[in-house]
């Protein structure tokens, strides 16, 4: 038999509940895995060993009584930014190195009523801003695949820890590409659910609108098993969508004849690295294999996605993280002189340089005078981007294209070009100035490095992703590379 | 000469139970910290959730100065730091408020009308307190307030002296105690004031530069904080300076305004719409059930006084101007029958006695019913008005209800003829002198000169004789 980090959420699911594993056997195997392996891969922040092994027992008692969820005993780690109850979260910042949240996030909460068992806190670009997992303050997250190369951010731990078997589920966040960008450079499987899908309670803002919590795993059922639990109306954030949450898994099986699958010119233009290409058109011929059919569509406003991008998302970062101040938690300037002096050298000492950067950026645009020109222009910009997609998902089921440009860089390498590293999300980020949901799922290797494509639907469509990823993975192995040498 | 140029922004405390975005309480007066959520304190992750009842309130208050309702109202991010404001920036609203235009009326000394336009009225959170002087180098910072809804009510600048500025305050601070949306006390900062002042050449139609004089919590403090910056004004522009566009503090011990920040130094609030909280559509059966649960308002029981109980514009205004006394009076009108005498001892007596003293018409010691009755006992004969006086302050010193107050000070009226003859004789009797005069005067002066022995004749029936009485038998044996 094959070891027990080797298997999949709904494998770990199955067998638990054939009580073929108990919790505390399952928890056990994988913290031991965290404590051999972190250490090179630098995937988790926090381990709570103790607390993990406690929820384990709790969770075999719960079966054995007969009071268990379906869910019970299975485990999973949380991206930084969540906050967990007693639990030191981060956000991968200096600012927040000593602060212990005083409650659970909503998704946190979520998973401890299914009877998830928490095996710690994953790496993270420092409050979420970041598409190599190198702007944290605890250091870079080492791709499983390849430890010279990124693992893609910013939910870099997320992806290096499923990737490299710590854990079976991960949770992660999406502004910009932050959870499809990292699924595509590990070779897992990672779901941006539509804005509004997930409740964004607890989980450390970044930019309020474009920010959405979803799911890294190593394939689209084990993501549909977790969706399933995640998602739902949470009053505590305006928000959040007051929709009926589908089971996701009952929908995985569904024929894809007949689904219409268009592709973005614009995804696909010379620009595209043709080894890139030949890997989606690989994904394609599988979907039409299994019966789906392929439309060109246009997304006309698409190139202009990553600068609108850069000017709304650091202005509401702008705004988010003042109150980041010294004063109630977090670091805390030594003997501050006078208020500013508080100020200044707290927020100083405590943001990295990504992150004062796009404060910088943010406050800049919304600045008296300069309003107009920027924030108000890329709202226009959003709308117009908004309106290509629904155009374009009026004639067809989901968009697929690249989720990434190339395949993991290598670590260092784009960290003195801010433009360059912006331009990583090229694909990504016009899915969140649309708010729709997007998946990335496993795609051909290319050099012995994982790539991804992606699907996007139209709003609350998750169920169709994951049943057009499911297909896929029914039919083909790329879900089912592991990284070697590890 | 100069005239000034006034408009206000009043800000309310809203009297919802709970927090604009948090369910915390929002009680006045707990121990510092202990009414502060964790969406007060801005914890990291949390996220705001607004309080229905408070878009209600700010509905009412719009529809009751006959404003604009904003159908749909988007809450907007003032950026600044500041310790006592938890995340870094107050939600408030700034381009799609939730009350439009609308207008106030106001009554003047001179009798007279005039009507004030209200810009807009928003819906905001209030910040917490700096309290500077509980820790020694250090300042101490309470979260109790933080989150309580404010509605933020703006003036145009119509106003024309500290006089008009306090009708119009006046007149905000009843109908938010009519509609029952504030409890209004200035004291605990439940209604506060800024103030924008300029002063002009008498004629001119340009507006000066103007000052804004910050977070005034009285009536008393608004109308002394005016005058001082409109002097102060005067000064400058008379000595050939001018006036610098500042926001300024005013100091109630110096009676003096002093400079807070300079419009230099003022904050560039970066206002853009709060991206966690969506746009809020009132829908029409929303504002018409607002509307449906309007209470009277001051202007039409004012009408209604004028005419139900046959008592002047003056009176009633001064009546409606605060609910519960209205209600008082309505009480005594309608139980004594008697609209003019109420309105005079509820002016005359209970409101005088209740500026001296400050407190509240709802726990006076004297009840409406006691001073109906008492007026019943004016009506009847058995007191006259300066025995109903003494009974009034022996009520409100607790001695009892008006009848055994009567019985047990022996204060019936004398109006047995025989008795008061009795008294007219004695006086006339003791007075020869003034007799004569008396006598020998004219008609006319003969009319100013009784007074003199109606007040002896008084005095020896120690104020009981009913005066109508005296008069009639004095003038009877004076001329007999």
């Amino acid at each position: 038999m094959s070891q027990i980090t080797d298997l999949s959420f709904s494998e770990l699911k199955k067998s638990i509940n054939d009580r073929v594993l108990s919790s505390v056997e399952i928890t056990s195997a994988f913290l031991d895995r965290i404590e051999s392996l972190n250490p090179r891969l630098n995937a988790f922040i926090t381990i709570t060993r103790d607390v993990a092994m406690q929820s384990a027992k709790d969770a075999d008692t719960a079966i054995n009584k007969g009071t268990a969820t379906p869910y019970t005993g299975l485990p999973i780690a949380h991206k930084d930014l969540f906050c967990v109850d007693g639990t030191l979260t981060t956000c991968g910042s200096k600012i927040l190195s000593n602060f212990i949240a005083p409650y659970d996030a909503h998704v946190v909460g979520q998973c401890k009523n299914v009877g998830l068992v928490s095996l710690g806190k994953l790496n993270m670009d420092e409050f979420a801003m970041g598409s190599s997992n190198e702007n944290s303050y605890y250091g870079p997250v080492y791709n499983p695949w390849d430890t010279t190369r990124v693992p893609g951010g910013s939910s870099g731990g997320s992806a290096a820890a499923v990737a490299a078997q710590l854990t079976p589920l991960a949770t992660a966040t999406d502004t910009g590409g932050s959870i499809r960008q990292p699924a595509a450079f590990t070779g897992t499987s990672g779901l941006k659910p539509t804005y509004g899908r997930v409740s964004r309670f607890g989980m450390i803002a970044y930019a309020s609108s474009l920010d959405q919590g979803g799911l890294i795993a190593h394939t689209a059922e084990d993501i549909a098993h977790g969706l399933g639990f995640i998602a739902g109306h949470d009053p505590r954030d305006s928000t959040s969508a007051d929709q009926v949450v589908p089971d996701y898994t009952q929908t995985l099986n569904e024929p894809l004849k007949g689904k219409v699958i268009g592709i973005p010119k614009q995804f696909f233009d010379d620009r595209l690295d043709s080894a890139m290409h030949q890997a989606m058109d690989d994904v394609l011929d599988v979907l039409k294999s299994l019966g789906a059919t392929t439309t060109e569509v246009s997304l006309d406003h698409v190139a202009e996605a990553i600068p609108a991008y850069y000017v709304i998302a650091p202005a509401e970062a702008s705004s988010n993280l003042s109150r980041f101040d010294g004063v109630r938690f977090g670091h805390r300037a030594d003997k501050p002189t006078d208020l500013i002096d508080l100020y200044e050298r707290s927020r100083g000492e405590g943001f990295g340089n990504e992150v004062k950067r796009r404060i910088l950026i943010g406050t800049y645009a919304l600045s008296e005078g300069y309003y107009d020109a920027y924030y108000k222009k890329a709202q226009q910009i959003r709308r117009l981007i908004r309106d290509d997609f629904n155009r374009a998902l009026g004639s067809c089921d989901l968009l697929f294209g690249p989720t990434t440009p190339s395949t993991a860089f290598v670590l260092g390498e784009k960290t003195a070009d801010p433009v360059a590293m912006y331009l990583e999300d090229i694909y990504t980020v016009a899915t969140n100035m649309a708010g729709l949901p997007g998946g990335s799922f496993q795609a051909p290797l290319i050099d012995g490095l994982p790539t991804g494509y992606q699907l996007t639907g139209r709003a609350f469509s998750e169920s169709m992703i994951l049943n057009a990823a499911h297909q896929v993975q029914m039919v083909t192995d790329w879900h089912k590379l592991r990284p070697e040498g590890l | 000469m100069y005239e000034a140029v006034i408009g206000l922004e009043v800000h309310v405390q809203l009297s919802t139970d709970s927090k604009i975005f948090s369910g915390s309480s929002t009680d006045f007066g707990g121990e510092p910290n202990t009414q502060a959520s964790l969406i007060d304190l801005g914890m990291p992750g949390v996220l705001p959730v607004p309080n229905a009842k408070a878009f209600e309130m700010a509905v009412k208050f719009g529809l009751a100065i006959d404003a604009e309702i904003g159908q749909q109202s988007i809450f907007d991010r003032k950026n600044y730091f500041y310790p006592d404001l938890p995340k870094g920036y107050q939600i408030s609203q700034f381009e799609k408020p939730i009350v439009g235009p609308g207008r106030v009326l106001i009554s003047l000394e001179d009798g007279t009308e005039k009507t004030i336009n209200v810009t807009r009225a928003h819906l905001e959170e209030d910040a917490g307190k700096s309290i500077h002087d509980a820790f020694d180098g250090m300042t101490g910072i309470d979260l109790n307030r933080a989150g309580t809804p404010l509605l933020e009510i703006v003036s145009e600048p119509e106003l024309r002296s500290a006089k008009e500025a306090i009708a119009y305050l006046k007149v905000i601070h009843s109908i938010i105690r009519y509609l029952d949306i504030s409890d209004g006390n200035m004291a605990e900062g439940s209604m506060r004031c800024d103030c924008n002042v300029s002063i002009r050449p008498r004629g001119s139609e340009t507006l000066g530069t103007r000052t804004e004089i910050k977070n005034l919590n009285s009536f008393r403090f608004v109308e002394k904080a005016i005058n001082t910056e409109i002097n102060r004004q005067i000064e400058i522009l008379e000595d050939g300076g001018r006036v610098i566009q500042e926001t300024r503090l005013y100091d109630p011990d110096k009676d003096e305004t002093r400079s807070m920040r300079s419009k230099e130094e003022a904050n560039d609030y970066r206002y853009f719409p709060d991206p966690d909280l969506l746009p809020v559509v009132l829908d029409d059966n929303f504002i018409s059930a607002c509307r449906d649960a309007l209470p009277e308002l001051p202007e039409a029981r004012k009408a209604r006084y004028i005419s139900e109980y046959g008592i002047t514009g003056y009176d009633a205004g001064v009546l409606v101007a605060n609910r519960d006394v209205a209600d008082y009076f309505a009480e005594v009108a309608n139980t004594s029958g008697e609209g003019k005498l109420a309105a005079n001892w509820v002016m005359g007596s209970i409101l005088a006695e209740l500026n001296q003293t400050g407190g509240s018409i709802t726990d006076f010691s004297v009840t409406a019913k006691q001073l109906s009755e008492l007026i019943g006992r004016i009506k009847d004969n058995t007191l006259n008005s300066k025995t109903a006086k003494t009974v009034f302050e022996a009520m409100l010193a607790g001695d009892g209800e008006v009848d055994a107050i009567i019985e047990f000070k022996g204060l019936v009226q004398f109006t047995d003829t025989g008795t008061i003859e009795a008294f007219v004789d004695e006086v006339i009797a003791g007075n020869p002198e003034q007799v004569t005069n008396y006598r020998a005067a004219s008609e006319d002066k003969q009319v100013k000169m009784l007074g003199f022995f109606v007040g002896q004749v008084m005095k020896r029936s120690q104020g009981r004789a009913n005066p109508q009485a005296v008069n009639q038998i004095l003038s009877a044996k004076l001329s007999g």
